[in-house]
């Protein structure tokens, strides 16, 4: 097959994982918060619900799409693409094992950050061309968190790009594998030198991905719907399939940094490899979970306070970290 | 093959380039001219990437377009008062005119004068990877380097300093 018909098949696979995704995670969210609640979560269609989210689905694709009269006609029509498209090429990078990736990319991380940092332009579209009150607060409010965030994010893998000499995903991911003193693995997350990188990046990568206690531009409580209120049917859909999709592409970064990506601690290099995507996916959904657990248990922050955060501390902190962590991975090696 | 994808990309991306820029400056709405901004950069990212210039175009589409459009379409919307003051009239002007016959002359005289004397580049057998790159800039480009993040750190404690602080 041509180079051409390979790629154009990768970024269906990606599509496909994408659209399969937010169907799993929207299910998993309920269950999740469900349990977190003390209450069941979807029950009746299907075993235990699951066929709920198929069913939403249907829904939502048949459902009529409803373009408000006051709307900037243009602007409103892109937004959901320009939301929807940064978020499917930020899997590109992505290694799901030695071979299973769309490309290797040099500066792999650096790529998914930029892809990501793409999304608020268009909830910053999508909120203009809304003209509601709320909406327009609600795409504020995503520029003003990712103009915020996008430095301290950037700036808390630096150390680990330092360690590990490249941006490759796949680079940084072959850095963790194995087992220090034969028991502990070699992930990131267990050198004390990363554990402050840890903090800084997860609280970064929550507030870029709009995650609920950071999720100020769609605050249901005060904006009713933010920058989805005029939104209906798939276009709605699109918005939130790439919620959830940048949902899944913050856990899987956290996996590759900090947890091994594809490898497994103590087993042969043949079985683990073997078994690459699979742990890759099991170990990024129990992200995802931790991340549905601080959604269900944390209130939602002020927007002067996450201004406040991120100027004055996380910036500062992150810089500081790097220049502490430069002289420690120096002296070591 | 690679030759003919390489020009048909090069072909949408100039067109993307300038026709962007020309529905810029053509549309009499601020907020959709930040938006037609925002197209350029990142068709010119397209260009850079076209030159394997891999790390620029990344760059350039998140400090350029993530970041630096992010801030002129956050505020273009502060400042409006109204939503209807985002459709400016068109008005022409003498001024204006006279502005950009001389710098449109000035371009022109600059492209016809020096790019005739600067020799044709030649396209590097392996693009250099980040590593390269970063080496390249920490040592023979030291101070140019060194001198721009003084700059930039003028101008941001300068940017303080204007907006007030805390007292104010």
């Amino acid at each position: 097959m041509s180079a051409l018909g390979i790629s154009a098949l990768k970024v269906l696979a990606a599509l496909g994982l994408m659209l399969g995704n937010g169907v799993v995670m929207i299910y998993m969210l309920r269950k999740v918060l469900g349990h977190l609640h003390i209450r069941l979560g979807p029950m009746h269609v299907g075993w235990k619900g699951t066929l709920q989210t198929v069913m939403d689905v249907l829904k939502l694709l048949t459902k009529e799409d409803i373009t408000p009269r006051a709307v900037d006609r243009w602007l409103f029509r892109i937004a959901p693409a320009v939301v929807f498209i940064p978020s499917l090429m930020a899997y590109a990078a992505l290694p799901f094992s030695d071979t299973w990736r769309v490309t290797n990319l040099d500066s792999g991380l650096l790529y998914t950050f930029t892809a990501l940092s793409l999304v608020p332009l268009g909830i910053l579209m999508a909120g203009w061309a809304s003209s509601n009150k709320w909406s327009l607060l609600g795409g504020m409010r995503a520029a003003a968190q990712q103009i915020a965030y996008e430095v301290p994010l950037l700036l808390s893998v630096l150390p680990i790009v330092m360690l590990v000499g490249s941006m490759n995903l796949g680079v940084i991911v072959e850095a963790q594998r194995g087992t220090v003193l034969a028991v502990i693995p070699r992930w990131f997350i267990m050198n004390p030198l990363f554990w402050p990188t840890f903090v800084l990046y997860s609280i970064s990568a929550l507030v870029e991905t709009n995650q609920t206690p950071f999720d100020m531009s769609e605050a249901e409580s005060e904006l009713v719907g933010g920058f989805a209120t005029e939104y209906s049917a798939m276009k709605f859909g699109l918005l939130f399939l790439s919620e959830f999709s940048n949902q899944f592409i913050v856990a899987a970064l956290t996996v590759t940094l900090f947890f091994g990506g594809w490898t497994l601690p103590w087993v042969p290099e043949a079985v683990s490899n073997t078994f690459g995507p699979l742990t890759f996916m099991l170990k990024t959904y129990l992200v995802i979970a931790v991340m549905m657990w601080i959604r269900g248990t944390f209130p939602r922050v002020r927007i002067d306070q996450l201004m406040q955060l991120g100027w004055q501390r996380l910036i500062p902190i992150s810089l500081a970290w790097i220049v502490i962590s430069g002289v420690v991975i120096k002296v070591w090696s | 093959m690679t030759e003919t994808v390489n020009g048909v990309a090069f072909l949408a991306l100039a067109f993307a380039t300038i026709g962007g820029a020309v529905m810029m400056l053509a549309t009499r709405n601020v907020v959709h001219a930040a938006f037609w901004l925002l197209e350029v950069l990142i068709a010119t990212a397209g260009l850079y990437l076209l030159l394997s210039a891999e790390f620029l175009a990344l760059v350039q589409v998140l400090v350029y377009a993530g970041s630096v459009t992010v801030l002129v379409i956050f505020t273009v919307m502060i400042t409006l008062r109204r939503r209807e003051d985002a459709v400016r009239p068109f008005e022409p002007g003498w001024g204006g005119a006279i502005m950009a016959a001389l710098f449109g002359g000035s371009i022109t005289f600059a492209i016809a004068q020096f790019t005739s004397k600067m020799p044709a580049g030649t396209f590097p057998e392996k693009t250099p990877d980040v590593a390269a790159f970063g080496e390249k800039l920490f040592t023979t480009w030291m101070v140019p380097f060194e001198i721009a993040s003084l700059v930039l750190l003028v101008a941001l404690v300068g940017a303080v300093w204007w907006s007030g602080g805390d007292g104010q």
